[in-house]
Formats: C-alpha cells, structure tokens, sequence
C-alpha cells in the first residue's frame, strides 16, 4: 500500500498512474534486492520470471540483458509491469517484506527493464529454423499473443483470428487507460509481431466469420484464446434502463478515445479490479460523485487492498455490504439503485432486509463476464469455462485453449501469459509428433 | 565524557582525528575550515622546493558499490602545486590562531641532505609542532625519485630520517609505505634513522577502473591513465594488518604510531587504536563528506568508551595488539557452528547457496508450511563464517563456541603437524 500514496490524481484519463522509474531510482532499487536463491518472488510470478536474476542486470548496468532475461519467460512483461496486482504476487512474497515492510519495487523494475529493451528497437529474439507446420489462434489478446510468440519462437507459422480491429484484448479494451497510458498495448503487439511469422487477421469471429471445424482442417493445430466476451447480467429489475452500462463496455469507450464526459453520480457495482478502473476513471471523466457498492466486505472484494487505497485516494466513495435489488427510473432512465444491506453471520452472508436507495444518474456494472459459449462448437464446459487437460487441450484432439476463457488460475493478464506460453509448449509437442 | 585528548611524539592535540597529509590540507582556508569543523590536528599537504609541481586534469578515480557508496578511492595528484613560501607564510598564520591544534607539516625531496635539511630549517620557522617525512607518495614523484622510491629502499628511509633528524628540534613522523613486501623492513629503517613515530599507511599503487569506452585507466587524462594512490574504506583491512604488525614487532614496538587507511566513523579510528596507534588521520572520508564528518567521529567514539568505561584513549590503544598472533599460535581445538535465528530469518536462502556450492554443504533446506527453514547441519560445519557473512540480517546467523571438551593446542602441539615441535 506504500506505493499508494506517492501520486497525485492523474491529471487526465491518460496520465500514467505509476510514472516509469528514473535510472537514479532504478540504480538504488535494485540494489535493495538480496539476489535470494530460489526466492519466492518467483514462485509468485505465474510466469516464473527469473526476478533477482533481470534485477541483477539492472544493478550491474545491463537494462537490455534484464529486459531479455524478463520476455524470455513473460513476452507481455511490459504490460506485466504495468497492470500486476504485484502486491499479491512478487512483491507480496519479497524477503525485504519481513522487517522492512517495504518490497523491492519489482514491478517497476520490470518496467523500467522492458521499457529500455524496447526503445532500443528492432525484437531481441530469434525464430527457430521453419517446422512447416502452421497454427491458429483464435483472439489477440495476451493468452494469443503470448501463444503466438513462444510458437513462433519455436518454427511454426501463426495465424491469429482476432473478432476486434486491433490486437491487444484486454489489454486494448479492458484496462484502465492510466495503466496502459502511451498506446502501451499497441506498442507492446508490435514489439512482440516484430519476431515474424505470426499474421494477425481482424474482424474474425468464431461462429460468425470463422469455423473451428475448417481452422481444424486447415492447421496442425488450432488454440482458442477468446477470454470471456459476456458480460454477466446484474439480473434484476430495471437492468435494461438507458443509464445502466457495462464496465467494460465503459472502459473500451474511454480506451478507444469515444467517451462522453460525465455530469452527475456514478454507483460501480462491482468489487473487483475493473470496478475500481470504471470507478476512478469515471472521476477523471467528470463525475460529480462515485460509488462503488459491492455486496459483501472489503475483505472479499476481488480488488486487491492496493486497488482499493487507490480508488479511495481518488475520491471514490467505497460501500461495502450493499447488494442489488432493483434499479429504478423515470421515462426509461436510471434515477437510483435499491440495495439490501447485507451482513456476515457465522460465516453466511444474509440480507438484513434494511434496504438503501443512492440516487445515480449512471450505473457500470462489473460483476463478471462470462463465455461466449455458443460458437465453441461442442467443447465441454464447466463451470463457465472451456474444460482443457493439463496439457491445455480440449476435448477435441489438436483444439488447445488458454487464457481467461479456461480455468486456470487467476484471471489475470500475467496468468494468461503463462496459459499461452505453456500451450504453446505443449502444442510445439503435440505437431512434432 | 571520555578524554579524547591525544598525544604522539610529544605532539599534543584536543582528539585523536588528524587530516592526513592530501588535497584537503593544501591551503590555509581549507586547514582553518577543518580546525573551526573541530579536527584535533592536521598534517599539511606535502612541501617541496620550489619550483611547484604542476597537477593534471583530472586526478581522481573511484570504486563505488551499487548505490554509488565509495568503497575505494584512487588520487593521482601530486605533492602542493603552490609555492613553498606561500605555504610557509600560510603555516605561520595558521598556527599562530590555532594554538591547541595539531599542526605537523609533511615534506618530500631528493635523496640529497641539503634538500631535506634545507626544507626542514624553513619548516621550524613556522612554528609548526612536527613534520612528517612522506616516503609513501606511489606516482608521479617516484618517477622524479622521491616519495615511493625512497620509501621502498629502507637505507633510504633510515638515512633520510636521520638527515632530518639531525636538523631539526622537531619530532619526526615518518610515513610509510604499503608498497613494499614487509612493513617492518621500512619501519626498523626508521627507528634506526631516529623517526619520532611513523604513520601509515600511504596509498596504495592502483588503477582504480577500466574506462570501456575510451580503453583507458581512470583517471584519465587526455585518453590515458596511470597507476595512482588508492585509498578509502578499501584499503583499511590492509593497514590494520600493517599497524599490527608493527605493533607486535620486539623493534618497533616503542615506535608510535599514527594510523592511517580507510578510517570513515569512530569505530574505525577504534580499530586502529586497539591495534596500537596513538592517533589516526583520515583523508577520503573528508573528501566525500566535508570535514563536519569529523563531529560524529567524535561524538561516536566518546560515547562508545564511555558505555565501555574507558576515561581516556590510553585505556584501550593498544587493548587488541595481543590477541594478534601468528597463524600457528591459534588454538586448533576451538570450533564454532552456525547457529541461525529461525525468527529473524528472512528466507533469503543466501546462507544455503554460499555454504553448498563454496563452503561444507552444511546448511539444508527444508520445506515447512510454504515458508523454507535452513538449518546447519552441525557435523558438517567448520565454523567458516561464510554464512554469517552473506545473511543480510544483523544478527540472525550467529557463530556459538562448542565445548568439545578438548584442551587448547597449537598447530605446533598439534601431532597433525608434519613438523611439529617437541611437546609443549
């Protein structure tokens, strides 16, 4: 939570919410870190990047080297740095935590690494000789792109499908732009298609403009990266009134430069970290006031305690224990939410049936997304997500899949990363065969 | 509060910390800056005949940790680039305001009588409390046969000591240099000479970095470079040693003894002390810090002795020197393990890494509730200290002394020893 209060505000929606590290900072940071054998801090990671080794780099004056040393397990390293909830990983595990309370700031480390790797230009990796074999993917987000990387990597030609005009997933679409400021995920896609062989098709979607019968067909093996493109309904009375919206669907606005200023309240149903990027972003649009209700504690609430101080040092008004109940409006717009205040008793969360009413002229909902599960053509699903082996194969022999539309952890971007790069690895077995 | 004050060769000063005989000692503003900072004493920037040398750009290299800490320092300057009447004159004035500070004057010439002699007899006019012949200085004037190259030659040094010696009413502080295969050579060649005392030790020969860019030595000057004198916090294990050994020598043994080499802090100067020297003189932590550092070296140092109940500096100088022996007077029975505070561990697993790829393989990991325990294996541990070394921790790993039961004997006792004496 230190690292909270060093900013101010963004100044605009765009402004970088952690500014990059100078070398001076850098230069003194890094030589906080102990170079811990076998440490925690890795074990943390999802990716497993080598920390005290890239950090070590950095102390010695080899940036490139500890840029190369993050991408080589983590390819999406530079939105990595950005968007991390490093407190519950990396850095949640760093010795200098224990009787320091204060981590090595991995984290921007890492930034400050991959920041000066890519400036230098050109892609300090190198394809292996051509396998002829060929594979799909289907989205471009960082489970696709990530998959497209490792496989290209090793020999095989990529062609990503991507349903959207431009790459990046969530990462384009989804984060909040005080995190991704500069066109980071643009500038990332293009660092990363900089290795070769891999082709990036727009404006194809499963079940629409693609078949998964006929990428079966035509490839040595195809990898499903679609993420979770539903959003979850709140399900309640009024849901459908103009004035309620989805936070992502809020967030790729803002992302895509075509949101509209804000006049009046905002309530952000939600407890995760996209509700608190809708929250916080809706301020810096204008907003008069913003609430983020969620209906059980601060305890529970997915976004990390780092992401919470962040939302309530931006003025976001935190309530917690508010379910939903009813939406109501006037002439088919939003006027105010009815919530049911909600307490935990003997580990069961109830209803004490007291309900509240916080008037809002805009509501975000960000209570989840879910699979688009009708174009998957058959592929077993269970508990709203493609069911893979552990070898990230589906059902159906030569159909990979990875990222937020599996169930493999996290749903994090430094989790789909990893999903990508291990199916990858298994999929590189798999067409050798 | 403890008495600091400190006295050498009948040299009296209000504490133990002189500034060493270096750029911060060129000048009359410099010298009265470092009096009014509260230094006991300093040693004036080496004289010569005039003319002045001439000093080059630039003249400084340095050894730096990861935070840019100096860890060593490298100078290639050489002795006062003023006029010696200049120097003279400011001497006089210096010392006429200053009174109860220590003010010795260094010196350098050719190996002639008459230079020296001449040199000294216009020292004494200024009424300064000593001179400090500088036999140590290891570039530039070694080349023109002064300072090193005089300082290496121990006929040099006892005939120079005695030249001087002989024509002055002054004491004589002879510093030595670390550039020779034993100290005590040097040393003894002082005593014979009639040296007051001796300080050292002078910087060391160094290059202190490789320029990659330019392929050069640093400090570079016009794309080359040339081996300098190295000092700073680097240098202070090896003038420790040099002290000692001076100081349990049978022949030099009476010599005081000014120390010098790396002395940053009070526990330093400490250091020096208990190994026998009667005052230390510092020069890089001045250059880094500005010669307020001399306020908490003062401070630290009094505050120790009194929490140690020592009331003046003669109640420890001196305190180490006899328990510094020879290797084969150690006790070969003793043994020491690693002892690891499980509470204080940070589960950084420098120990392990040390002790199984360099050391005894004595330090296992074991798993225990998501966190790793290190634990020594006692049988396997020789008590190296590597361990305790690496553990960023203070405190955490510990060295406890083991009751073995056996009784003390000596490598010379010991029936291992191919060529051990007759029994104790």
């Amino acid at each position: 939570m230190n690292a909270v209060a060093h900013q101010s505000a963004p100044q605009s929606l765009n402004a970088d919410l952690t500014p990059p590290l100078s070398a001076l900072q850098a230069m003194v940071e890094s030589a906080r870190c102990l170079y811990c054998f076998e440490p925690a801090c890795v074990s943390a990671c999802p990716t497993g990047i080598d920390i005290p080794g890239f950090i070590r780099r950095i102390a010695d004056g080899n940036v490139a080297g500890a840029g190369r040393t993050i991408l080589s397990e983590n390819i999406l390293g530079g939105t990595c740095a950005r968007v991390c909830p490093t407190e519950i990983l990396c850095q949640q595990a760093c010795v200098r935590n224990t009787g320091e309370e204060r981590p090595v700031a991995i984290g921007r480390l890492q930034r400050f690494a991959t920041d000066a790797l890519m400036g230098k230009g050109g892609h300090p990796f190198i394809r292996a000789a051509e396998s002829g074999k060929a594979v799909a993917i289907v989205g471009a987000g960082p489970a696709g792109l990530a998959c497209a990387h490792r496989l290209s990597l090793l020999g095989h030609r990529v062609d990503i499908f991507e349903a959207r005009p431009k790459p990046g997933g969530l990462s384009e679409y989804g984060l909040a732009a005080y995190k991704m400021a500069d066109d980071f995920a643009q500038r990332e896609t293009s660092f990363i298609l900089a290795l070769g062989g891999i082709a990036v098709h727009y404006g194809r979607t499963l079940g629409e403009t693609l078949d998964l019968d006929a990428l079966s067909a035509d490839y040595n093996a195809v990898f499903l990266a679609v993420g979770l493109g539903n959003p979850r309904p709140l399900g309640i009375a009024g849901d459908d009134l103009a004035g309620v919206e989805d936070a992502l669907a809020f967030i790729e606005k803002i992302r895509q430069g075509v949101a509209a200023p804000i006049l009046g309240r905002v309530i952000v149903i939600g407890g995760g970290n996209t509700a608190v990027d809708a929250a916080i972003q809706a301020l810096c649009l204008g907003a008069g006031e913003v609430v983020m209700a969620y209906r059980r504690g601060a305890a529970q609430m997915g976004a990390t305690a780092w992401e919470q101080q962040l939302a309530l040092t931006r003025g976001v008004i935190i309530k917690p224990w508010l379910a939903p109940k009813r939406i109501v409006g006037e002439d088919g717009r939003v006027e105010a939410v009815q919530f049911e205040r909600t307490i935990l008793a003997d580990g069961v969360f109830l209803s004490t049936g007291e309900v509240i009413e916080v008037p809002a002229d805009l509501v975000l909902t960000a209570i989840g997304q879910g699979l688009r599960a009708d174009d998957l053509a058959g592929l077993a699903i269970d508990g709203g997500r493609i069911v893979v082996d552990n070898r990230y194969q589906t059902g159906r022999p030569g159909v990979f899949a990875g990222g937020d539309c599996i169930k493999s952890g996290l749903d994090l971007t430094v989790q789909a990363v990893e999903d990508g790069k291990r199916a990858a690895q298994a999929i590189d077995r798999f067409i050798r065969n | 509060m403890a008495d600091l004050r400190s006295s050498i060769a009948g040299i009296t000063a209000p504490n133990p910390f002189w500034l060493a005989s270096a750029p911060p000692t060129d000048k009359a503003y410099n010298v009265r800056r470092a009096f009014q900072a509260g230094w006991g004493g300093v040693v004036w920037k080496t004289l010569g005949e005039d003319p002045a040398v001439v000093n080059v750009s630039s003249r400084y290299g340095a050894l730096l940790d990861a935070n840019r800490q100096l860890l060593g320092f490298n100078n290639i300057e050489l002795i006062t680039d003023r006029p010696l009447d200049l120097n003279l004159q400011e001497i006089t004035e210096v010392k006429r305001d200053w009174p109860d500070r220590a003010l010795v004057v260094s010196l350098m010439a050719r190996m002639e009588e008459a230079a020296w002699v001449g040199l000294v007899k216009r020292i004494e006019e200024t009424g300064a409390d000593g001179v400090e012949l500088n036999l140590g200085c290891p570039h530039g004037m070694c080349e023109r046969g002064m300072g090193s190259a005089i300082g290496q030659v121990p006929e040099l040094v006892e005939q120079v000591t005695r030249w001087v010696k002989g024509a002055t009413r002054m004491p004589v502080i002879v510093k030595l240099t670390p550039n020779i295969t034993n100290i005590l050579w040097s040393a003894e060649a002082a005593k014979r000479g009639g040296a007051n005392a001796v300080s050292l030790i002078n910087t060391i020969n160094s290059i202190a970095t490789v320029d990659l860019d330019l392929m050069a030595p640093t400090p570079t000057v016009d794309g080359k470079g040339t081996h300098g004198g190295y000092c700073g916090p680097a240098v202070k294990p090896i003038a420790l040693n040099m002290v000692a050994e001076i100081g349990r020598n049978h022949v030099t043994a009476d010599v005081p003894l000014s120390g010098i080499g790396g002395i940053g802090n009070w526990r330093d100067a400490a250091e020096f002390l208990a190994l026998g020297a009667v005052n230390v003189q510092v020069c890089t932590a001045a250059m880094v810090h500005g010669f307020r550092i001399v306020g908490p070296m003062i401070d630290g140092l009094s505050q120790w002795m009194d929490d140690k109940g020592y009331r003046r500096l003669d109640d420890f100088i001196g305190a180490a020197l006899g328990n510094v022996v020879d290797w084969n007077s150690l006790n070969m029975n003793f043994s020491a393990k690693a002892v690891i505070d499980q509470d204080l561990c940070i589960d950084c697993g420098r120990c392990h890494i040390a002790c199984e790829d360099t050391s005894h393989q004595a330090i296992r990991v074991v798993a225990e509730g998501g966190k790793r325990r290190f634990e020594v294996i006692d049988q396997e541990c020789v008590g190296c200290n590597l361990c305790f070394h690496v553990c960023p921790v203070p405190r955490c790993i510990t060295m406890r002394s083991e009751d073995n039961g056996l009784p003390a004997m000596t490598w010379t006792q010991d029936p291992r020893n191919p060529l051990r004496a007759a029994s104790a």
